[in-house]
């Protein structure tokens, strides 16, 4: 088993991507994008400036006078591309067998993959990471469109900006991320796929249910199991004849909305990948406090839990989800004192689970004051969105899920859009939402990069008034997201939510599933430190490992009712028989089950003999079955005394046999003499 | 080890289905229903039969429902809150929330019919909390050794079939099950599963129904010529299925026609189904599924409350009432007031059980019915029958046993009659064993296990090579739609020796072993001896002029002509095996032959033919494992002139 970390992600948008090797099958996991990388694109520029800013050159004239702090005008002036998984475009993706994609944004990248040409792997993607995945793609093609409106049809001349002038005379910060810190991920880029290429990309995608076995080839069962981040993301185990996988992406132990994390499923599977690098982003900024690292010892409380239940119990205790559910109040609050103030409030936060769970709250919180201040929703694909959470009760939560059981909608948006307190529009400038506007309002809109969407628009319109909110997740550099709209009077909260498993929960998780082998990542080695017996390997980027396979052959398995009819030799110490029936490969093993061929067909025959024969012995059992014949000793039958001679046959019928040390021959024109003179043969003779 | 399956409800009958099955150790009982044609206790199936203590927890395993009708998990409250059962039951997302909808409904008809109470409201409430909810294909670890997964079974929202594995033995429950797609529901969908025994349900065990198309244009015509004409259509259905298929149905034909005449639902409990069903899309067919976004199928625009005040208003409507087959409730009410007047329409979907009103009406045309002693109903109205049903006919059911290929089947949930004739189809059509028992009866049948051996890699790597072999032969095959008439068939065969090829030692206190034959000589540190077959065989010559002596004769011919000869007169008479011209020799898989020219060839047995025509002489060997083969082509040889 080979495994590669080709990238190591960035948050919850940018999930992780490996690839692996197993049982000769090559299987990629998950496909993202990097859209944080947008940040160094300009957004579409206000209708007035349109004109100068247009003139490359002069841009880039500019650029080169201005030396020191970053500004607006720094950055680049083009179509956006998009930035890939940067060595995966490495990788011929014709080689790759198997992909399995744990969440929607691992999704985002597929159309690259699936649009080359000897593309051919088997694609598993959970039903609703599928639908909500696809559902982002095609937002993202759209909002792609306005950009590429405005910039009108792609030169077909290479990128300014991605010539080496271009990228000279970028900013130090903006060229890192366009290139990396040694241009090794200039590569990466790619001009966005179209809406054909996600239609293309979908078909190819084979849904799962949480759970369901998938079987490729017959060799490798896999499944998928919620992992508690989202609606529809989740882990995966991987069987096969030599060894039982399970991957390990960010997940939630109790989610206020998707599935809770279904460790147990886990269980049982002797190597684990560890691949939530949640924690990492979580506490850089803690690092920068303090430089040493102070690794998180499990030993408070963890350390006495031994069996399974208590353990189970302690990582399942909801105070992580009590804590998310407060940040919520909070930015509720937050956004409550702005709409009273007179302000309106920006949420450009693209978390499904998160959105849903705010416009409960805060329509909650609105109902209960009197103002009357409407909740909008922008965006193209968020009427199919919404449509989508509220039919798909068996990727909820315990809490949604009883409210199908009741009778009640899984999330409140359904009975709000109703009641004309939610209000969904396709665009910013869609003729429904002009007549509705009204401020102050609380506004939902894509996109998160602050480069694409509704979201540019309202910002422009918001930025300078101070009673206005806009509310953000933390990101990489949020001074970089906000740089074109600065200088900012508006009030900005900035919020991370919780994003995978924390730290001191990783140990007691890893002690409930008990793996032999652990694949751990070499950047969370000093955060955490894992006492268990079973080995640890550290992985990090670009690094491939190596496993031995902890099963040394094949097994296979015979039916009973097959092994029954098998005809058995007994040897000197051993018992041997020749199989038969037909051998199948299914589920990741090798059954040898009775064929549907009839037995008459077939007399059992031994086909291989060794040993020498004693001509003595031959002519008794010759003369058994009513043959006679002669013993002539050969000429040269100086080699053996026993091994060698030709018998004369003469009755019934005439014939020969001629006994050679490595071999006899049998010459007769008669069927049945000959086969009589075989019997007699394999009497005396070792065979099978 | 064996999988016994004792058969506690709907065995040669229609009715409370429920069967206990045990496989390797484990206990399932599969659906808990409940029969309506009793009021005693022969309306629940007796489950002192799993266990004569009444400890239900440790008798079974776990408990799987396959849908929500009343005969599949009517007794279910009763068995969970009444017997005392705790242990796990599982039932699919749509079962588990429309479930407590059936039951309240039925336990309410109990009340009004002041019957004793079997179970309460609390009861269904407490049994529905113990319910773990199950998607379809989603793999369930019951406990270490139990696996158990739905399939989609197309009968009612929720409907399915269940698949349970316990070590090496699988079986499938259908429960109820449709094979064709209808108005709302796919058709069931099942892989391709290795399995021990199939139960499967055998209503329609001898049927074969016609397309729903034109069925539902008739119903649709009848609605339209009623309303048409101002007349009022009463439809009572029971609340959940048919209400909701007939209404997408209708909703698409008012689109379609522009009509505005109101369509009614009567009671809150219909409207409340929609609810679950708007939620519950993802379990309906693939065409309302995709839909779901811009408009759900079951968000009717002209459906409305009804209110008992419009029963006598004027104008043409129509109106959903439960309950189905006029047993009393809401529908009697309407039909008493709309039966008189010769404009209205009633229509009965589906079947209704003997003695209801529904059951009068649909056999004959009465004009009047007696209620009860002093009132009588004038019914002049139209009746119009629906007859469709959401059960696989026949062929759907023949199609999947064939499918699905068990090495056992059970009907169940069926006339008996008829299921004897459907049992015999399968043992004879499709050579699988078939039963169908009674109630209380027990069925036992063998279920597969597994030897395990390690296999060496030269042969798994031989495995992997395919070694086909091609050969015609003749059978006659019986196409199982006309068993009576059989025909013979010259087909071509594959055959694939791979497994053939491996040998198994098992050796005292070691595990088996299989290797490849390659390396058992290896392995024993023996010596291959080789046992061949040869014989020199001589063939007649056709006399040619320019030829007159045996002497001469191979001059004549050179070697290869004769080979390339002798391989059209086999290639004409031979029917198997792959003849390869060498030149000098012919090739059939391990025969050879070759022209013989040295006269005291070993494998010579007479020096010429008898009558003293002139031959020439082939040596032929061969192994014993084309020994069919090599006499095959020696009589050809033998009986055929050069």
């Amino acid at each position: 088993m080979k495994f590669t970390c080709l990238s190591k992600g960035g948050g919850f948008h940018f999930p992780p991507c490996h690839m692996l090797s197993v049982s000769g099958f090559r299987i990629l996991l998950d496909c993202p994008l990097d859209l944080s990388s947008l940040a160094i694109f300009s957004p579409v520029p206000i209708a007035l400036e349109a004109h100068e800013s247009l003139e490359t050159d002069s841009v880039v004239r500019k650029k080169q006078k201005i030396e020191k702090t970053l500004d607006a005008n720094d950055l680049v002036c083009a179509e956006p591309w998009y930035k890939t998984v940067k060595s995966l475009h490495l990788w011929d993706a014709s080689f790759i067998d198997v992909i399995l994609i744990s969440s929607p944004t691992g999704l985002l990248g597929l159309p690259f993959l699936t649009r080359t040409k000897d593309f051919s792997s088997k694609i598993y993607v959970t039903e609703a990471a599928a639908r909500i995945g696809q559902l982002m793609m095609e937002d993202l093609v759209s909002m792609h469109m306005e950009l590429r409106q405005f910039y009108g049809p792609e030169d077909s001349s290479f990128l300014q900006w991605m010539r080496w002038e271009g990228l000279e005379v970028l900013p130090s910060e903006l060229k890192k991320i366009a290139s990396g810190t040694d241009c090794e991920e200039l590569g990466a880029w790619m001009p966005l796929y179209s809406a054909v290429d996600v239609k293309d990309c979908m078909r190819k995608v084979q849904t799962l249910k949480y759970a369901e076995e998938a079987c490729y080839n017959g060799t490798l069962v896999i499944k998928a199991f919620s992992s508690g981040l989202e609606i529809g993301t989740c882990n995966w185990t991987i069987n096969g004849p030599k060894r039982n996988i399970a991957y390990i992406s960010s997940s939630i132990f109790v989610s206020t909305h998707a599935m809770d994390f279904n460790f147990l499923g886990l269980q049982g599977n002797d190597l684990i990948i560890f691949s939530d690098f949640s924690t990492l982003d979580t506490t850089e900024n803690m690092e920068n406090d303090n430089t040493y690292c102070d690794p998180v010892t499990s030993s408070n409380a963890s350390d006495d839990l031994y069996n399974l239940e208590e353990i189970a119990a302690s990582l399942l205790k909801d105070d992580e989800s009590m804590e998310e559910m407060e940040k919520l109040a909070f930015i509720c609050t937050c956004a409550f004192d702005s709409v009273r103030a007179g302000g309106s409030v920006l949420v450009p936060i693209d978390r499904l689970g998160i959105v849903l769970c705010l416009l409960e709250q805060m329509s909650l919180l609105l109902e209960s004051s009197s103002l009357k201040v409407p909740i909008y929703i922008i965006s193209s694909v968020a009427e199919e969105l919404l449509a989508f959470t509220n039919i798909i009760p068996e990727w909820l939560c315990k809490q949604r899920q009883e409210k199908l059981f009741s009778g009640e909608p899984l999330f409140a948006h359904v009975k709000l859009i109703k009641e004309r307190k939610i209000h969904v529009f396709p665009a910013v400038h869609s003729v429904e939402l002009l007549t509705n506007w009204q401020e102050p309002c609380v506004v939902f809109c894509p996109h998160w990069s602050l480069r694409l969407g509704p979201v540019v628009h309202l910002l422009r319109y918001w930025c300078s008034d101070p009673n206005s909110l806009l509310i953000l997740e933390s990101g990489d550099d949020a001074n970089l997201a906000l740089l074109p709209f600065k200088p900012m009077a508006m009030k900005v909260l900035q919020c991370s939510f919780l994003s995978g498993i924390s730290l001191q929960k990783v140990q007691p998780l890893l002690k409930a599933l008990q793996p032999k082998l652990l694949l751990f990542p070499k950047d969370l080695r000093c955060k955490i430190q894992i006492s268990e017996a079973n080995t640890i390997i550290h992985y990090s980027e670009n690094e491939t490992l190596c496993m031995p396979s902890s099963k040394e052959s094949t097994e296979i398995d015979i039916a009973t009712d097959l092994a029954s009819q098998f005809h058995w030799k007994t040897l000197k110490q051993e018992t041997v028989t020749r199989l038969d029936g037909e051998l199948f490969m299914d589920q990741g093993k090798h059954r040898l089950l009775s064929g549907f061929r009839q037995a008459d067909s077939k007399q059992h025959r031994p086909l291989l003999h060794w040993g020498s024969p004693d001509l003595k012995r031959l002519l008794t059992e010759l003369s058994k079955m009513g043959i006679t014949g002669t013993l002539k000793k050969n000429m040269d039958s100086a080699e053996s005394k026993n091994a060698a001679g030709i018998i004369d046959i003469d009755d019934p019928e005439k014939a020969l046999i001629d006994v050679r040390e490595t071999g006899t021959v049998i010459i007769t024109a008669d069927e049945n003499l000959a086969s009589h003179i075989f019997k007699a043969i394999d009497i005396v003779l070792d065979g099978i | 080890m064996a999988i016994d399956c004792l058969v506690l409800g709907a065995g040669q009958e229609v009715g409370k289905s429920c069967m206990v099955v045990s496989i390797n150790g484990k206990r399932i009982m599969f659906d808990c229903g409940m029969h309506m044609g009793y009021t005693d206790s022969r309306r629940y199936p007796d489950f002192s039969l799993i266990s004569k203590t009444g400890d239900f927890d440790n008798a079974l395993t776990c408990v799987i429902v396959t849908h929500f009708h009343l005969d599949h998990i009517g007794a279910l409250p009763y068995f969970t809150e009444v017997c005392g059962y705790k242990g796990p039951i599982y039932m699919t997302y749509p079962t588990k929330a429309l479930a407590p909808l059936m039951l309240e409904d039925y336990r309410k008809n109990m009340d009004r019919r002041g019957e004793d109470e079997q179970f309460t409201s609390d009861h269904i409430a407490e049994c529905m909390k113990k319910v773990i909810p199950v998607d379809l294909k989603q793999t369930v670890q019951v406990d270490k050794d139990l696996q158990i997964r739905a399939y989609y079974a197309g009968h009612v929202i929720g409907a399915a079939m269940f698949y349970a594995k316990v070590g090496d033995a699988a079986m499938v429950y259908t429960g109820d099950y449709n094979m064709t797609p209808d108005r709302h529901l796919g058709a069931a969908q099942i892989d391709r599963l290795q399995l021990d025994l199939l139960i499967t349900e055998s209503t329609y065990a001898t049927t074969i129904r016609d397309s729903r198309y034109g069925r539902e244009r008739e119903f649709l015509k009848a609605v339209h010529n009623c309303v048409a004409a101002g007349g009022k259509v009463l439809i009572p259905t029971f609340a959940l299925g048919r209400a909701q298929e007939l209404c997408i149905l209708l909703e698409d034909y008012w689109e379609r026609m522009n009509l505005k005449v109101p369509i009614y639902f009567s009671a809150g409990l219909t409207i409340q189904a929609n609810m679950y069903y708007k939620m519950l899309i993802n379990w309906t067919s693939q065409k309302i599924k995709e839909t779901y976004a811009t408009h759900n199928a079951f968000d009717f625009k002209n459906v409305r409350n009804f209110d008992r005040s419009l029963i006598n208003a004027p104008g043409p409507c129509v109106l959903f009432a439960t309950p189905g087959m006029i047993v009393g409730g809401f529908s009697l009410e309407v039909f008493m007031q709309w039966a008189p007047s010769e404009n209205n329409l009633v229509t009965l979907p589906g079947y209704c059980v003997a003695g209801t009103i529904g059951h009068k009406l649909m056999s004959g045309k009465p004009t009047k019915i007696d209620l009860d002693k002093d009132t009588q109903i004038n019914v002049r109205c139209q009746i119009h029958q629906l007859s469709f049903s959401p059960h696989t006919d026949a062929k759907g059911i023949m199609d999947l046993v064939k499918f699905l290929s068990p090495k056992h089947a059970i009907l169940v949930h069926g006339e008996k009659p008829k299921m004897a004739t459907l049992k015999e189809r399968i043992q004879s059509e499709l050579g699988i064993q078939c039963y169908c028992p009674a109630n209380n009866e027990t069925v036992t049948i063998p279920s597969t296990h597994y030897v395990k051996a390690d296999a060496s890699g030269t042969f798994i790597r031989s495995c992997l090579n395919p070694n086909f072999k091609f050969s015609t032969h003749s059978s006659t095959d019986k196409s199982y739609l006309d068993s009576n008439k059989s025909k013979a068939v010259s087909r071509l065969s594959v055959s694939d020796d791979r497994a053939t090829e491996g040998i198994l030692v098992v050796e005292k206190g070691k595990k088996a072993k299989v290797i490849h034959q390659d390396e058992i000589l290896h392995m024993l540190g023996e010596k291959k001896h080789e046992i061949q077959f040869a014989y020199c065989i001589p063939m007649p010559m056709a006399r040619t002029e320019d030829l007159s002596s045996t002497s001469h004769m191979l001059c004549g011919f050179d070697k290869s002509t004769l080979i390339s000869r002798l391989s059209m007169i086999l290639s004409d008479e031979l029917s198997e095996g792959n003849i390869l011209d060498l030149g000098e020799e012919l090739q059939v898989e391990s025969f050879r032959v070759s022209v013989c020219s040295s006269d005291n060839c070993p494998h010579r047995l007479s020096s010429s033919l008898q009558n003293g025509s002139e031959s020439v002489f082939f040596c032929c060997n061969w192994s014993v494992a084309d020994e069919k083969l090599a006499w095959k082509i020696i009589s050809i040889m033998k009986n055929s002139t050069l």
